[in-house]
């Protein structure tokens, strides 16, 4: 029980100036109480399966900490460092292929599960980075690592690893194009506003 | 069981070396870039920095309960439909219904790449094709179906599905033209 335990000790350690109610931690908190309830299931139905689910849980919690603390940095330094208009400049619309190879290298460079570039592509997109270059920023990330192409290659060999790659880029490319046209057509992008409580 | 053993081995050698270390250097590599920046910004801008440390704190507390659940999801996901069971199961179909088999089982499963190579080669000495073995590796990296709602929140509806949904499709294609160009 002891992921569980983890769980529920963010609650505990609750930030302090934050004045959240409980109904609104409630609110934050259903799905991980939902998934909660589903080990508890889990756990009567299928034992024989349920330190694994705890062992899992458990080692994604650390790397999801992990990886989250300079994600969230980062964040904090782009809000006060980087000018809006730089953003605009180097991965807006008119950044062509310098903005291109630009996302193609961000994505490439840093290490992590996907879920970690979701907060830092929103920001980008929010600051005026074209949709193109987002999708390619996110597709790198996820297919291109190069950590992952080397072991790539040591379990499926090179030819595997360097045909998915050269198929992989131009994908993303492309997938990028269509959908900013489809954002287009459509009449601009639906990005909520992330965390908007705390916009004071 | 024999090969689930072998499976095991090949995972723990692996982790203790190759990715692990690069992965672990890259980490550390990560947290001495961004936290030194953090420090040059102190000593410029005592304000500024204070303002980014907030924002961060602000982002992580932001998006902590949602990555709690999908972290959640993961490993029970994980815990029940074991790798050597997915193995099991894709290693016995043949033709394209196995690719087709393959695209979903990775769209829809999330599992690092640590454990996924080494199945993928598994999978591929017990009889699965080429297309096969692309198909699902390429789902699995770019196709998120469980952190799909987070990437509804931060990106947009819009983006968010037509990225995943052209993900899938476009792993389909690039697994029919690897199953044709590599023998």
């Amino acid at each position: 029980m002891k992921p569980n335990m983890a769980r529920r000790t963010p609650m505990a350690d609750a930030p302090q100036g934050t004045s959240k109610t409980p109904r609104q931690w409630l609110a934050d908190y259903r799905w991980v109480l939902l998934i909660a309830t589903a080990d508890l299931l889990a756990w009567l139905l299928v034992p024989a399966q349920t330190p694994l689910v705890l062992h899992n849980t458990w080692d994604y919690f650390v790397e999801m900490v992990v990886v989250l603390i300079p994600v969230a940095v980062l964040m904090g330094l782009f809000d006060v460092w980087v000018p809006k208009q730089l953003i605009g400049k180097y991965l807006g619309r008119e950044s062509g292929w310098k903005g291109l190879a630009l996302s193609l290298l961000f994505g490439t460079a840093p290490t992590g599960p996907l879920y970690a570039a979701f907060p830092i592509a929103g920001m980008l997109l929010q600051r005026g980075a074209s949709p193109l270059n987002v999708v390619v920023f996110l597709n790198t990330w996820a297919a291109i690592k190069i950590p992952q192409l080397l072991v790539e290659t040591s379990f499926l060999g090179p030819s595997f690893m360097l045909a998915r790659l050269t198929l992989t880029v131009p994908s993303a490319i492309l997938m990028g194009w269509l959908i900013q046209k489809g954002i287009d057509r459509t009449g601009g992008l639906d990005v909520v506003p992330v965390e908007p409580e705390h916009a004071t | 069981m024999a090969a689930d053993c072998e499976l095991l081995a090949v995972r723990r050698n692996i982790k203790y070396n190759l990715e692990s270390r690069m992965s672990s250097a890259l980490t550390w590599g990560t947290y001495i870039v961004v936290f030194g920046a953090l420090a040059v910004l102190a000593a410029r801008d005592r304000a500024k920095a204070r303002q980014a440390v907030r924002v961060a704190v602000k982002s992580f507390l932001g998006v902590f309960p949602s990555m709690l659940a999908i972290v959640g999801l993961i490993g029970l996901l994980l815990g029940i439909v074991s790798p050597q069971l997915i193995s099991s199961y894709l290693g016995q179909g043949r033709g394209w219904w196995a690719t087709i088999a393959a695209t979903l089982v990775g769209a829809v499963m999330f599992i690092p790449s640590l454990v996924a190579f080494p199945l993928a080669a598994s999978l591929l000495r017990s009889g699965a094709s080429i297309a096969t073995i692309a198909a699902f590796l390429t789902t699995l990296v770019m196709v998120g179906t469980v952190t799909l709602p987070l990437e509804i929140r931060h990106l947009g509806r819009k983006m968010a599905v037509g990225r995943n949904v052209l993900s899938l499709l476009s792993a389909f294609l690039i697994a029919i033209i690897m199953g044709m160009v590599l023998r």
